[in-house]
């Protein structure tokens, strides 16, 4: 397998993100500029200017014709995803940590980071189909009591809202009135990431305390543990096979201090089911930050702290071979 | 505006339902006391014990009590004071305002006592054995004075005046001991700390995997040891340590040592040596060791040894800065723990047992001694004393208790001297590093006493290039070979050598040399044989398995960041750990001996890994000649046993695997309804825009006029 390397960003990967299709690739880095590459060939199609600040998050629309970024800028953007043209901004007094928007994409919840007095937070908004009607007022926001909101998600046919935190805990809410519903200590450390699975009744979450774990998400409770002895950064599950694939890699403040090797700077295939390691892509030089499946399982992105993409297609054995 | 902001009000506002004080600072951990009834979980060992059963210090340890002194009056108060402040005196450090001698306010007489606080414990105890004090001092000829601990008072008030027979414990059916060596599938335990979790493990090789066999949290709070046979593990704590065993690990013994550092049981697991050393008062003085010797089985303190640091810092004993190195007290081989043996200045002190007093009384004197090493088979001794003046180095072999010299050598020019026994005492190698004639380099030469042999012959080799250095030396554990790590760069040489031939006629032969190998630990087999030779630290782990008998490489491996090498005591498995002085990786692989990877675990804060060791074989060496003989006959019953497992293990996984995927269907078939839910939601919202999943890539040409402009066109 020979990945393609996308030097687009020099400075940490935050987030990739393949569209609905899968042809469009979205990457978020702490640079200025998320690109838009074509997934096929690592081709890269624009990018998008205008934040002032890291940009944490991204999502895209289900036509792909809008992405909406979330950055350390105090603002979510909306942009026109083919183009590149800034449709609308959102300002807040708070970095925006993570969006996402309701299935049918008439409301857009986003989660802000403790800043200087403002508690976290996560906001709901209404997103407009036509961009004029836009506002910036939100429907709904509520704070949340200590860390970061690292990932949000719509569940219950945009009834309720799935958060991870930054120690450990998933927490459910009600949309409409902002009350907690539920919450679970599920890891020892902070979760990194969350992604949902393509049938949405678990997701995967990444922690620090170097486990990736697997958690229903009615009852919240952890279905697998994918121990990998390193810090997980993201994790996601193959929408193909009874896969998961793991990313991450010792602190990004200690690579230096250690050989090349012990970084542990692979991605980790492991059998969603049976919990086994069967696989490793190496590549990066520092930990990966994200990482995400093609929607049809057939490739992969990964994209690390030492600023590269770098998207894999997967060979022909790794959909003949019966690993277990 | 950026408001000043306290901390530590935003962190109580956070953790409401912390205790008040929150977040702590500047407090004593001391003085943090749990609530009744909690105990965070961590169960103790004493809870079954009675409360009002457990003997308590008073605090009041300094402090003795000075009796039958004379009753003055009033007046005469002060000078009595000083007469008992002089005696005082004698009895060691009193602390300010430390003496109260109380009046009695109806006669205005001193009640004839006086309280006298010492500055150390220590002190008072070492007042109460004082020879002027202990048969009563006599202050004039009416009053003669005696001593006593304050403590004492209570402790004798509280002695009922009836005597009432104790009531004998009922008889405990112990648990065996051994029940580990009868393991049906003949596996090998070990000992292993990470975290607070302490567990000991079935290491089955065969499976490739590791059965727990117990574990506990917070089971020690230092480290655990095996005892040399491996019938028990001590741990450590605070108020001692505790040896325990059996299959459900129950506890055999405490030893009261508070803050006991380190620990060292005899060889047939008799004795246990325990130590600590205590701070100096005043900068002047130096360390205060103290080192007691228990007898394993009846819990009982067999003899106390004390002293200032430097007296048991003598020659090997001591480590670059001074310190102790342990152990201090070494034991001889042999089937009994008939003796052990410290170094003093210019002397062997050697300790017998069961008495635990001086050997003859007197110490073995030699003078300028710096290091010595028991046989491991039986009471033999060799002693290294350096070059003093005109008196050449010395290396002595002595036979105890008669204390015979069976051979001895001399030596000039010495720098250094190194003292390696063969694990069965059958040869003495001496590593002498020798200062060339400029004085600016040294040779290496070894001495080997063949000890079994009939009048000690000594057998002397160097290696080829004698200037080398010797990195390490290693003999073959069962056997007439070691191996020698040399070299000046940075990747050594391996030699094997043989002391005998095969006619088995004496004489150091050289076998083979290995250039060139990244290598710095050798670990030869328990069984000999086969050696592990492991470069670790800076070569980051490079393992090779080389078998001596064939001289050739088995295999090569690496385990990065290694940090330990360790053999099973049977010689099938090898472990290399990577500990917590490495931040990643912390785990174990175990590998067959001939390097194959059998199975790896990984482990955060992996402190400790131990091998239990096994206690020697009982069979005579007959018979395990013969065993080794007609190994084909023996092994075939085995071999079928394996065979049957490895299919059953197959099986388990199989099963193990089939019940995981059950589950899983069970998952996903509980949460159809739920997934139908969500994807009909959505094709509800996004109606026709739901099925387009196809996409195409099309190429579209574009053109866009930027610019229109027009320049003449200018033709020179």
């Amino acid at each position: 397998m020979r990945p393609y390397l996308l030097k687009g960003h020099e400075r940490p990967l935050t987030q990739v993100k393949y569209n609905r299709e899968g042809d469009l690739l979205v990457s978020c880095a702490k640079n200025l500029q998320p690109c838009l590459w074509s997934s096929e060939d690592g081709r890269r199609i624009g990018t998008y200017e205008g934040h002032n600040g890291a940009i944490w998050t991204c999502d895209i629309t289900w036509d792909s014709d809008r992405l909406i970024t979330g950055s350390a800028d105090q603002t979510i953007r909306i942009w026109d995803l083919p183009t590149g043209k800034e449709l609308f901004q959102f300002r807040h007094r708070e970095p925006c940590r993570a969006v996402k928007l309701s299935a049918g994409e008439r409301f857009l919840a986003a989660t802000t980071d403790a800043f200087i007095e403002s508690p976290p937070a996560i906001h709901v908004y209404k997103f407009a189909e036509n961009v004029e009607d836009q506002t910036s007022t939100p429907l709904n926001t509520w704070t949340v009591p200590k860390g970061r909101v690292t990932r949000v998600f719509w569940t219950d046919c945009n009834r309720k809202l799935i958060t991870s935190h930054d120690y450990g805990m998933i927490r459910r809410w009600d949309v409409e009135t902002g009350q907690l519903i539920e919450e679970k200590q599920i890891h020892e450390d902070a979760i990194q990431d969350m992604q949902m699975s393509p049938d949405e009744t678990h997701v995967i979450t990444a922690s620090l305390d170097k486990t990736a774990r697997l958690v229903d998400i009615e009852s919240f409770e952890v279905l697998k543990t994918y121990k990998t002895g390193r810090f997980v950064q993201s994790a996601a599950v193959s929408p193909l096979f009874d896969h998961v694939v793991c990313g991450g890699g010792q602190d990004a403040s200690q690579v230096t201090t250690t050989a090349a090797q012990a970084g542990g700077f692979e991605a980790r295939f492991f059998h969603k089911i049976f919990q086994e390691e069967f696989g490793r892509v190496r590549g990066h030089f520092g930990p990966i930050n994200t990482i995400a499946f093609h929607p049809s399982g057939r490739s992969f992105t990964t994209g690390g702290e030492d600023g590269y993409v770098r998207l894999h297609h997967l060979d022909l054995d790794y959909f003949t071979t019966k690993f277990f | 505006m950026v408001q000043d902001i306290d901390p530590f009000s935003v962190a109580r506002d956070l953790f409401p339902d912390m205790p008040p004080g929150f977040p702590f600072e500047n407090f004593e951990l001391e003085e943090l006391i749990l609530p009744d009834g909690d105990d965070l979980g961590i169960k103790s060992d004493d809870d079954d014990i009675k409360e009002e059963d457990v003997q308590t210090q008073s605090g009041f340890g300094s402090c003795i009590v000075i009796q039958n002194l004379p009753k003055a009056p009033e007046e005469k108060y002060e000078k009595l004071m000083n007469v008992v402040r002089t005696i005082a005196s004698k009895l060691g450090d009193v602390r300010d305002n430390g003496i109260f001698m109380p009046l009695d306010e109806a006669t205005k007489l001193t009640k004839g006592f006086a309280f006298v606080e010492l500055a150390r414990k220590e002190d008072a105890d070492a007042a109460l054995l004082d020879e002027r004090f202990i048969n009563g001092y006599q202050l004039d000829k009416n009053h003669k004075l005696t001593l006593c601990r304050f403590d004492d008072f209570d402790k004798y008030a509280k002695v009922p005046d009836e005597y009432s027979p104790l009531e004998p414990a009922p008889y405990k059916q112990p648990e065996n001991l051994h029940s580990w060596l009868a393991d049906k599938l003949g596996r090998d335990q070990y000992a292993m700390r990470h975290g607070d979790n302490t567990m000991v493990c079935f290491n089955d090789g065969k499976r490739g995997r590791a059965d727990v066999a117990f574990q506990r949290e917070y089971w020690t709070e230092s480290f655990v040891q095996w005892s040399p046979q491996g019938t028990m593990l001590a741990t450590m704590h605070r108020q001692g340590m505790a040896v325990w065993g059996g299959p459900s690990f129950t506890r055999l013994n405490r030893f009261a040592h508070p803050n006991v550092r380190l620990i060292d049981f005899s060889p047939n697991e008799k004795y246990i040596l325990s130590y600590t050393s205590h701070e100096p008062v005043s900068a002047r003085d130096s360390f205060h060791v103290l080192i007691n010797i228990w007898d394993v089985r009846a819990g009982k303190l067999l003899r106390k040894f004390e002293g200032p640091a430097d007296e048991y810092a003598v020659g090997s004993s001591a480590g670059p800065n001074g310190a102790l190195k342990w152990p201090v007290f070494k034991w001889a081989g042999g089937r009994d723990d008939l003796y052990f043996a410290r170094l003093g200045r210019g002397k062997i002190s050697i300790f017998e047992c069961p008495h635990m007093g001086l050997l003859g009384k007197e110490s073995l004197k030699l003078d300028g001694v710096q290091d010595f090493e028991w046989s491991p088979s039986e009471p033999l001794l060799a002693a290294y004393s350096a070059e003093q003046g005109n008196q050449p180095a010395r290396i002595v072999v002595y036979k105890i208790p008669e204390r015979i010299e069976l051979r001895q050598k001399n030596m000039l020019n010495v720098s250094d001297v190194k003292l390696y026994w063969h694990p069965q005492g059958t040869y003495l190698a001496v590593k002498v590093e020798a200062w060339t004639k400029t004085k600016k380099s040294t040779t290496t030469s070894f001495q080997i006493f063949c000890v079994k042999d009939k009048d000690v012959p000594l057998e002397v080799f160097e290696l080829k290039n004698n200037k080398e250095r010797v990195i390490n030396f290693a003999w073959e554990p069962k056997g007439h070979r070691f191996a020698v790590v040399h070299g000046d760069g940075p990747r050594p040489s391996i030699s094997f050598f043989t002391m005998r031939d095969d006619k088995n006629r004496l004489g150091v032969r050289e076998l083979k040399v290995l250039d060139n190998r990244a290598c710095n630990v050798i670990s030869w087999s328990p069984q000999g044989r086969n050696i592990v030779l492991a470069g670790l630290k800076n070569f980051n782990g490079q393992l090779e398995f080389f078998s001596v008998d064939e001289m050739e490489t088995m295999a090569t491996a690496e385990h990065f960041m290694a940090t330990d090498v360790e053999w099973d005591p049977t010689g099938r498995y090898v472990a290399t750990v990577v500990s917590h002085v490495q931040q990643m990786e912390n785990g174990v692989n175990m590998w067959s001996f001939g390097g194959r990877l059998l199975y790896s675990t990984q482990r955060d804060k992996l402190y400790q890994f131990s091998w239990r060791p096994r206690m020697p074989s009982l069979l005579p060496p007959e018979k395990e000649a013969e065993i080794a003989k007609n190994l084909k006959q023996y092994t075939k019953r085995y071999d079928e046993e394996d065979e049957q497992l490895l299919m059953q293990a197959d099986a388990d996984v199989l099963q193990e695997r089939q019940r995981a995927l059950d589950e899983w269907k069970a998952f996903v078939e509980s949460r159809r309804n739920y997934a139908a839910l969500q994807l009909d939601f959505k094709r509800e919202l996004y109606g026709a825009r739901f099925a387009e999943k196809e996409f195409s890539i099309q190429k579209v040409m574009v053109e866009q006029v930027v610019d229109v402009k027009e320049e003449p066109y200018n033709n020179k």
